[in-house]
């Protein structure tokens, strides 16, 4: 049951925060806040209690697990389960969410309680999508995230260059985002009815559906609909046109939300959906998703050298990162996976505060082209110096958890390809690249304006306060994170190496 | 012969018809907008009520076939008539020529619609059509001193008139190879494989029907008429006439064999495709809501007709289910529009930049726009996601690829303009003319508002108990 309120809390404080508004500004806010850090709490609590130990055969690898019946006429139901992954997922929305929160205190100044009901609506969905176990439940939420998060980009986002308006950018973010959501609701139920067909047996369900028999030549079609859909959110190179103008153009709260949880509920989805229900094809498959990650880390990182609005470059950076994610996903190697897991954590944490940053620097110098600004190390007290941390963090430096990440991806898939990790690596000299060029640009230099601004308060010193303390963390001591993940990891990596004839064999 | 059990069988119908004639009289005697409206409502409601009491009687009248697709048929007609009359009220308070004929037509064309979701006879099937187009010719051009209402009734005069005498046409045909004029003897006496003469027939019959639904290349009259005709008249047209027209449709297909010709069901799918894609790239371009509307509706009808081409007992539950959707969420934008509008001032409140910033003075009516067009667009937790996913699972079941391409393209296209509505509502810049106010409406239309947002709600989140109700119906195969 907890997981059920898991979702639902964050729906009904969404509500009430819309309603809240009538007693006055700040009461939308601590609502907001007090939602999610019950998200928060309740992660930590179900952390500390959990037993994380590998699995023995035929056990079942859920912590919790919660199932009603919804629509029985097709098998749906409301099936909640959770498990290492999960979990961490989940304890990283809750943070994250309570960092979106804190960050927008100053930023939202109108229609301050319909902002929070969208805020709070984006991450209950995206809770819903870290728990559904159904198929149907599943896709319900990974559409249900965009709506709130449409209104985000589409009321209170900026509006960037001429041409470049914030309603443009959103709506392209909600067609790229529906149009192959749509394509995965076809490969869904292309699943199911050859489900049914072979077995009489029409079910949603995960478990069910793992054991499906496919005949060849449509399952590597479906297996298409399904990656199509993650690829978008991911994004992976030829489908990922609305990220930098959605988070050029978001508000900073939907710019935390979209780098540090969004696109990570693609490489769950990868790895909960994609590759456990199509072994054969997704290990077919493999070459060209790792060729894309591969397209993905230069091109992103080449483009990020480019930019000069800062909050494209950090865009641009996580377009390369998530090439990280998409090569270890299909390397089969267990140590790549587990890196890509540290780097969906590590890229939360280095990307939000990011762009954290760059909105504390937008208040105080309206603006967000680098060609402005210049100087700032000396203008404003402690920001630059975080800033030169997070960018340390995000280049990928040892002790932090980002180079964790990436070391395990590297190693982890070498010994399956070789190629492409020599490749890949070539990404992380382009990445000290751009974030040097950022550094240098927006805080070294000559000062353009003259004078001193305003350093940062409690709450946004405390904000980068604990992301820096997480990523040290994390970056010292990973192991807790792995031990976690190992039971989901293991018999996803398993899929792989044994190929066909052990395929089906997950539970 | 009719025998008394026919007559409970009947008992909507009748009832329905009945408060028609009350309404006249009324009008006759003495002329009360608020008496006739709730006269209107009480005749409705008492219908509704009697339908567990008709469809218990399991009576076989002449001419109709009572079954569970008359029953679904008659729920649905039902319930889209009783809104319209409970929001037409409010609608109408302001209008300065006579408002109670108003009503009298909406109860024809409701007892029209009944008609015609039972007819198993083509005969009774052309009269109840009459029934309910006749009275809609009146209604859409009830404000007769504006211009454009006239010209939208006359528009759909003339072309209603075109589509009835194909319709006519394709019957003869029909009759003249068979000798059959009932539906149950149509099948019988065709067991053989279709001649050109029945074929031709049953294409007539189709571009008939299809110009009731507006589908296309049959929906000229559409937008202009949606656009013209009063708000009210233009909710009968997209909901009762729809959806008692494509019953009927549905009811053809499942039981003559002629319309399974495989030809045939190529020619329904071309017109669906082209209803899919036509309708909602059309709809791209519109910056006046009741036209949007109508465009939307044209592709609506596209996604359904996947059903009718795809056949078989998962085809019947998918139409209910999508039917149940389509109407709440219609409803929900009509009666928007109907709220905020008046035929007393001019034209209906409809261009979207009257729409502007409507969440921050009216939010509760903001907000049940948002949830009619996230409804017509089918996200999640809406009824019309609900309504998608059984027509791209009947699609992906009967393995029609293409159909099921065009659903998702169609989709696809659709966000853009129901995003351009939504975001509309939510815009705080000055805008160009003086928004919309409320105009002082009654008690019953703020109910009725307030029963299809919970509706749309509650059939996006627990329609298990619509999709059993519709999944145990049984027809006449």
């Amino acid at each position: 049951m907890i997981l059920f309120w898991l979702i639902l809390i964050p729906f009904l404080g969404g509500l009430l925060c819309w309603q809240a508004e009538r007693w006055g500004e700040q009461a939308p806010r601590w609502i907001a806040l007090g939602t999610m850090l019950f998200v928060l709490v309740a992660s930590i609590v179900l952390w500390a209690g959990g037993d994380f130990s590998a699995l023995g055969a035929g056990e079942r690898p859920w912590l919790l697990e919660w199932r009603i019946p919804w629509i029985p006429r097709f098998g749906i139901e409301v099936h909640l389960a959770l498990d290492g992954l999960s979990l961490i997922l989940i304890g990283l929305t809750g943070f994250l969410g309570t960092l979106a929160v804190l960050c927008s205190w100053k930023e939202i100044v109108e229609r301050v309680g319909f902002f929070h009901l969208n805020l709070l609506f984006v991450l209950g969905g995206v809770v819903g999508v870290f728990l559904a176990l159904d198929l149907f439940l599943f896709f319900l939420f990974w559409e249900l995230m965009l709506v709130p998060m449409y209104f985000l980009i589409a009321l209170w986002g900026h509006s960037g260059s001429p041409g470049q308006t914030r309603i443009r950018a959103a709506i392209r973010f909600f067609i790229y985002t529906q149009a192959s959501g749509l394509l995965m609701l076809v490969a869904i139920l292309a699943l199911v009815f050859l489900h049914y067909a072979s077995s009489g047996e029409i079910t949603f369900s995960y478990e069910a559906l793992l054991n499906a028999d496919l005949p060849d030549n449509v399952s590597f079609w479906i297996m298409l609909g399904f990656f199509v859909a993650f690829a978008v959110k991911l994004p992976v190179v030829p489908f990922h046109g609305w990220l930098p103008d959605a988070h050029a153009q978001a508000p900073t709260a939907g710019s935390v939300d979209l780098a540090g949880i969004l696109l990570k509920t693609a490489a769950y989805g990868i790895l909960r959906f994609a590759i456990p229900l199509f072994p054969e094809q997704s290990q077919a498959f493999a070459p060209v998703a790792m060729a894309l990650g591969v397209v993905g880390i230069i091109y992103g990182a080449v483009l990020a050298c480019g930019q000069q609005d800062i909050k494209r470059l950090i865009a641009y950076a996580s377009i390369s990162h998530m090439g990280f994610i998409l090569i270890a996903l299909y390397s089969g190697s267990e140590l790549a996976i587990q890196g890509a897991i540290i780097i969906m954590v590590a890229h939360a944490f280095s990307s939000s505060a990011l762009f954290i940053l760059s909105g504390q620097v937008y208040e105080r110098i309206h603006t967000r082209d680098m060609r402005r600004m210049g100087g700032l190390w000396g203008r404003i007290p402690t920001l630059p110096g975080f800033t030169l941390f997070f960018m340390a963090a995000s280049l990928g430096m040892p002790a932090t958890a980002n180079f964790i990440g990436e070391f395990m991806v590297l190693f982890g898939t070498f010994r399956s390809a070789p190629v492409v990790v020599v490749i890949a690596s070539a990404g992380l000299v382009l990445a000290a690249i751009y974030s040097l060029l950022m550094m240098q640009r927006v805080h070294f230099g000559p000062e353009q304006h003259p004078g001193r601004l305003a350093g940062p308060d409690v709450r946004e010193y405390s904000m980068m306060l604990a992301l820096l303390g997480l990523t040290l963390a994390v970056g010292l001591n990973p192991q807790p994170l792995l031990e976690m993940t190992v039971s989901m990891v293991q018999p996803v990596a398993e899929l792989f190496v044994a190929g066909p004839a052990r395929a089906g064999g997950m539970n | 012969m009719l025998t008394l059990s026919d007559l409970v069988g009947l008992l909507p119908l009748l009832i329905v018809a009945t408060t028609a004639l009350l309404v006249m009289l009324g009008v006759a005697w003495q002329r009360h907008h608020g008496g006739t409206a709730a006269v209107t409502v009480t005749g409705l409601v008492l219908a509704l009520a009697s339908l567990p009491l008709a469809s218990a009687a399991s009576s076989t009248p002449p001419l109709m076939a009572l079954d569970g697709l008359a029953l679904m048929g008659s729920v649905l007609v039902l319930v889209s008539g009783l809104f319209v009359a409970a929001l037409s009220q409010g609608y109408l308070a302001g209008y300065q020529g006579p408002k109670e004929e108003f009503y009298l037509l909406l109860l024809c064309a409701v007892t029209g619609a009944l008609g015609l979701v039972a007819s198993n006879h083509l005969a009774i099937l052309f009269i109840s059509l009459e029934l309910l187009s006749m009275p809609l010719y009146g209604m859409v051009a009830y404000s007769f001193r504006t211009e454009r209402s006239l010209e939208a009734g006359i528009k759909y005069l003339i072309l209603s008139a075109a589509a009835t005498a194909f319709l006519l046409f394709g019957m003869a045909l029909i009759y003249a190879r068979t000798g059959q004029l009932e539906l149950a003897a149509l099948a019988a006496g065709l067991a053989g494989s279709p001649d050109p003469w029945m074929l031709g027939g049953a294409v007539l019959i189709l571009v008939g029907l299809g110009f009731k639904l507006s589908v296309m290349p049959f929906h000229q009259w559409t937008p202009d008429v949606y656009q013209g005709g009063l708000a009210p008249a233009a909710t009968v047209l997209a909901t009762v006439s729809k959806l008692a027209v494509f019953l009927v449709l549905l009811r053809l297909v499942l039981v003559a064999p002629v319309f399974k010709s495989e030809w045939l069901l190529i020619l329904i799918s071309l017109l669906a495709l082209l209803s899919m894609l036509g309708g909602n790239l059309l709809a791209l371009f519109q910056s006046n809501l009741k036209r949007l509307l109508g465009y939307s509706s044209i592709a609506h009808m596209g996604y359904l007709l996947v059903a009718v081409i795809v056949g078989g007992p998962l085809a019947v539950e998918t139409t209910g289910v999508y039917l149940f959707t389509y109407l709440v969420a219609t409803m929900g934008a009509f009666g928007v529009i109907m709220h905020v509008s008046s035929p007393f001032s001019g034209e209906d409140a409809a261009g979207l930049h009257h729409y502007r910033g409507l969440f921050w003075h009216s939010p509760w009516l903001a907000a049940l726009m948002t949830l009619s067009m996230l409804s017509l667009a089918g996200i999640p937790l809406t009824a019309g996601f609900i309504g998608k996913f059984y027509i791209i699972a009947l699609g992906v079941e009967g393995s029609r690829w293409w159909l099921v391409g065009g659903i998702v393209i169609g989709s696809v296209v659709g966000l853009f303009y129901y995003l351009r509505v939504i975001v509309t509502l939510y815009l705080r810049e000055p805008g160009i003319q003086k928004n919309v106010t409320e105009v002082g409406h009654g008690r019953m239309g703020e109910l009725a508002l307030l029963i299809i947002a919970a509706s749309i709600l509650l059939l996006g989140i627990y329609p298990a108990p619509v999709i059993d109700w519709v999944a145990g119906l049984t027809w006449a195969a």
